[in-house]
């Protein structure tokens, strides 16, 4: 068997940065990644969107580097991106070894210093921005408000994950200057971050380049912790009218978060009913009845509580009712017996070969370094790789089967029929309008 | 710790020393093209395997045929079903993708290094003895047929699908590789079966095998997978030349409501073996590809009309296209694309780019260039494109040293052969009522209405 681990060194400095490195000196590059533990989730209603804004801003500029934050980086050959979740808010570079200095510069600095070259002009720049992501992602997407109508029935009002990390456009225009420095001041800063670097780079003088770029930074208070509930009794269902040509369902139910006890069950779950043409779903809907052109599950799995979503789109003149019924069948086969010892065979086979593949590159979203980040920021533990991989290898037919029964339940879920305009009636019967944009 | 000095950045001095992979070649008796890659990291392996004829083979009427057999062949082997071949897939976790390319398919397949002879085999398989059942085949299409209707509701696909048109009229290159649902709605399965006996020839074909093994361990699973692949003699796909013709100037799909208007603006310009190749890498990063060119900070960064714009050459071994794709909020269209237009001309007449352009577009394509071999599959797909267009095995170690002998004159020179504003076909996938009033001023003529195809 190939050993699948992932070695790191952690030390927090004095001012509360944890600081984690890997080496790995296949290729002449860095990978510079930082989280801070911030997202859509500590903001409240009225200023959603606040956090992926934010993140924007990050790259206009700081004191000592006050213009943008690409081209330095990538005059010396650096890739560099970021980005926002409800939990949390990362930026990362990737650049060869001889500019490692220069990304640790730019990132301690906005870190420390951003606010003295936060102006009117380039905020009001980035606010329209993101007004236009927030079009062209979710707007003018077929589906793409979907999630925005499933998340808000799934959460209730206040409840951070009540709205999507992109925000609302009222939200996002009402927006103020003053905003952006008390966010920065209460969440930017060492003790609410984690730094981890990975690659061409030896462990002690990582350390020393950390210390010293990132040591006289001045601590701030750590932020108390979000904490919310959810729950549904009931199966809402709603329907909402978009620009597209083929009728689509979505299910979700509320699950366990993170790391929690039946979080890995679920995402077997999830491969076990829509993933591949193998999957239970794929081979009903799609392969053998024709019913609907596609079907996905997923178990988005978050620090506060999860959910689990069903896709399936309808294949032409079929319908959603008809797919609904299917994927109930399956629902209750899966509750009532599990999967079969092949299937969860498979499944293993497929894990052992994904978490293979995630040691495969340093740097950018997904890669060692932003892993080593998430298990720092999410589970307290920057080796929690073997861990994780243990939870799914340690998974049963039993465990599984019993995270179906208890979770993904008829009676307490949202079902969210898209329909074409003006066809209210492809919906699932009794579902109710609602209007989202 | 304290007394950092912060005014200044550290400064990053020379550049650090990497090896770049040596490819082995190797030819089975069948004929097929083998090209091995060592690399020594994670025990995972990736294979290519590139069958000439994408899209471009696809005969007038039968738009979508190449797409259509490279989806068939993963529906099963012999008398395994489609779903025993999923299976096995994901018994040994593999990836494994089919990409119709214009001028070849891609096939692709990555798994842990000690199931690589399995996966080889599996490849092989299918691309030697695929089932090509009627039901299967129904089905497929079908839902090629479903997917041509769901790309209507996506204006960045309607506008790909209208653009590629508007560049190439009726040449092969002028449509997706899906096809048309006029032609996909007359294929057959004999010719699908046609297609396939007469494409899929050892004699024609590329694989790319990268991993963690010896150049003989590499080469020892593709024998083993495919000296068994029989093929008589290769049918040539003789691509026809690309039609001069002429485009309208500007072409609109309406969308009524749309909150952004998707735009194209470009036009056919050169192919991917010219030798001003480089050059048009360092005009292009200059003009507009990557987030420190001109037109995204002008678009984004200054005027926030866009989330986003890049410039870029679709590239084929024929003539190929040269454009800007963005989608901008729909009040600021008609200024986005005169920006645009803008700095399409002035990069070769009235601001030439500086040297501190030159010298930012040339490192960022050279000194971030190791990166891209990272993995085994960004290797095997690189290795692959050197077979695509025939370009040396020493095309990696070539390359960065090819982009630094660019100057700025090198610039300034392709920039006015290969780009110019008054060729330049603008295609707006947006609301036409709201921007109507605003694109006279542009001086493009009466816009062409395009349907949604």
């Amino acid at each position: 068997m190939d050993s699948l681990a992932l070695s790191y060194t952690k030390r927090t400095l004095a001012n509360g940065l944890d600081v984690i490195v890997h080496e790995d000196h296949h290729i002449p590059i860095v990978a510079v990644n930082i989280w801070y533990h911030v997202g859509s989730k500590n903001e409240r209603p009225g200023r959603t969107g606040f956090a992926h804004l934010f993140e924007h801003l990050m790259f206009e500029g700081s004191q000592h580097h006050d213009s943008g934050y690409f081209p330095p980086l990538q005059a010396a050959g650096g890739q560099v991106n970021g980005s926002t979740s409800t939990d949390r808010t990362n930026y990362w570079e990737v650049v060869p070894t001889n500019a490692l200095e220069l990304a640790l510069w730019m990132e301690s600095d906005r870190m420390g210093y951003l606010l003295p070259a936060l102006t009117q002009t380039r905020f009001e720049n980035q606010r329209d921005v993101v007004l236009n992501e927030r079009r062209q992602n979710y707007e003018n997407r077929p589906y793409g408000l979907a999630l925005v109508a499933l998340t808000e029935a799934l959460f209730p009002e206040g409840h951070p994950y009540n709205w999507l990390t992109i925000g609302s456009s009222q939200d996002i225009q009402a927006m103020r200057l003053e905003d952006v420095q008390a966010f920065f001041r209460t969440y930017y800063h060492p003790a609410n971050a984690s730094l981890a670097l990975a690659g061409n780079i030896d462990t002690g003088r990582a350390f020393d380049l950390a210390g010293q770029y990132f040591g006289d930074l001045a601590p701030g208070p750590v932020p108390s912790p979000v904490s919310a509930s959810a729950s549904l009794d009931r199966d809402v269902r709603l329907v909402f009218e978009d620009r597209v040509e083929m009728p689509r369902l979505y299910m979700a139910w509320l699950t366990p978060a993170m790391f929690a006890e039946h979080d890995a069950e679920l995402d077997l779950v999830s491969d076990l009913l829509a993933n591949g043409k193998t999957s239970r779903l794929y081979r009903t809907l799609v392969y053998e009845q024709r019913l609907a052109l596609d079907v996905s599950a997923h178990q988005s799995s978050r620090e506060l509580g999860s959910f689990f979503l069903l896709v399936a789109t309808a294949a032409p003149g079929r319908s959603l009712v008809d797919i609904a019924a299917i994927i109930d069948i399956a629902l209750q086969e899966l509750r009532d017996s599990g999967p079969s010892e092949s299937e969860m065979e498979r499944s293993r086979a497929q894990v052992e070969a994904h978490f293979m593949y995630r040691l495969q590159t340093v740097g950018g979203f997904g890669g060692k370094s932003d892993q080593l980040n998430s298990y720092n920021v999410l589970r307290g533990d920057p080796g929690y790789f073997s861990a994780d991989l243990a939870r799914y290898r340690d998974a049963t037919i039993e465990t599984v089967g019993a995270a179906a029964r208890q979770y993904l339940a008829f009676d307490r879920r949202v079902t969210l029929s898209v329909v074409p305009r003006g066809q209210e009636r492809l919906a699932l019967p009794g579902s109710r309008p609602v209007v989202v944009s | 710790m304290s007394g950092l000095d912060r005014s200044r950045p550290p400064t990053v001095v020379g550049d650090p020393v990497f090896t770049f992979p040596r490819i082995e070649r190797h030819t089975l008796a069948n004929g097929l093209q083998v090209r091995t890659v060592e690399h020594m990291t994670v025990p995972v392996v990736t294979m290519v395997l590139d069958v000439e004829g994408g899209s471009l083979a696809d005969p007038h009427g039968r738009e979508g045929l190449a797409a259509l057999t490279a989806d068939m062949v993963d529906e099963g082997v012999g008398e395994l079903s489609t779903i025993d071949i999923s299976d096995a897939m994901a018994r040994i976790g593999a990836d494994y993708s089919a990409d119709v390319g214009s001028d070849t398919t891609r096939f692709t397949l990555t798994t842990l290094t000690r199931f690589a002879d399995r996966g080889a085999s599996l490849l092989a398989d299918l691309l030697m003895r695929p089932s090509m059942r009627h039901s299967d085949f129904d089905r497929v299409r079908q839902l090629r047929l479903d997917r041509l209707q769901q790309l209507k509701d996506s204006p960045a696909g309607v506008a790909e699908r209208a653009f590629l048109r508007l560049m190439y009229a009726e040449h092969p290159y002028g449509h997706l590789s899906i096809g048309t649902a006029a032609a996909l709605g007359s294929v057959t399965l004999e010719e699908v079966v046609a297609f396939h006996v007469a494409t899929f020839q050892p004699a024609h074909s590329t694989l790319v095998v990268v991993g963690p093994l010896s150049h003989e361990g590499l080469l020892g699973i593709a024998q083993k997978a495919f000296s068994g692949w029989s093929g008589f003699a290769p049918l040539v796909h003789t691509p026809a030349s690309v039609v001069p013709h002429s485009p309208p100037r500007l072409a609109i799909v309406p969308r009524p409501g749309a909150a952004q208007s998707q735009l194209r603006i470009g036009h056919l310009s050169a192919t991917r073996n010219t030798p001003d190749y480089r050059a048009l890498l360092v005009m292009n990063a200059v003009l507009g590809g990557q987030f420190v060119s001109r037109i995204n900070l002008k678009l984004r960064e200054e005027k926030g009309y866009t989330y986003g714009a890049r410039t870029g050459f679709d590239w084929h071994r024929g003539l190929s296209p040269f454009s800007l794709e963005t989608s901008v909020h729909t009040a600021a269209t008609a200024d986005a694309i005169a920006d645009c237009l803008t700095e399409f001309g002035a990069i070769s007449g009235p601001k030439p780019p500086t040297s501190d352009e030159l010298a930012m577009a040339k490192a960022s394509l050279t000194k971030g260039y190791p990166r891209a071999f990272e993995t085994a599959e960004q290797v095997a797909r690189s290795v692959g494109q050197l077979a695509l267009y025939g370009l040396p095995d020493s095309y990696f170690e070539d390359f960065i040293p090819g982009v630094n002998a660019i100057g700025q004159e090198d610039v300034v020179d392709v920039a006015a052969r290969y780009v110019d504003p008054s060729r330049a076909v603008t295609l707006i996938v947006g609301d036409y009522q709201a921007i109507e009033a605003s694109l006279a001023p542009l001086g493009l003529g009466a816009p062409q209405i395009l349907p949604v195809e």
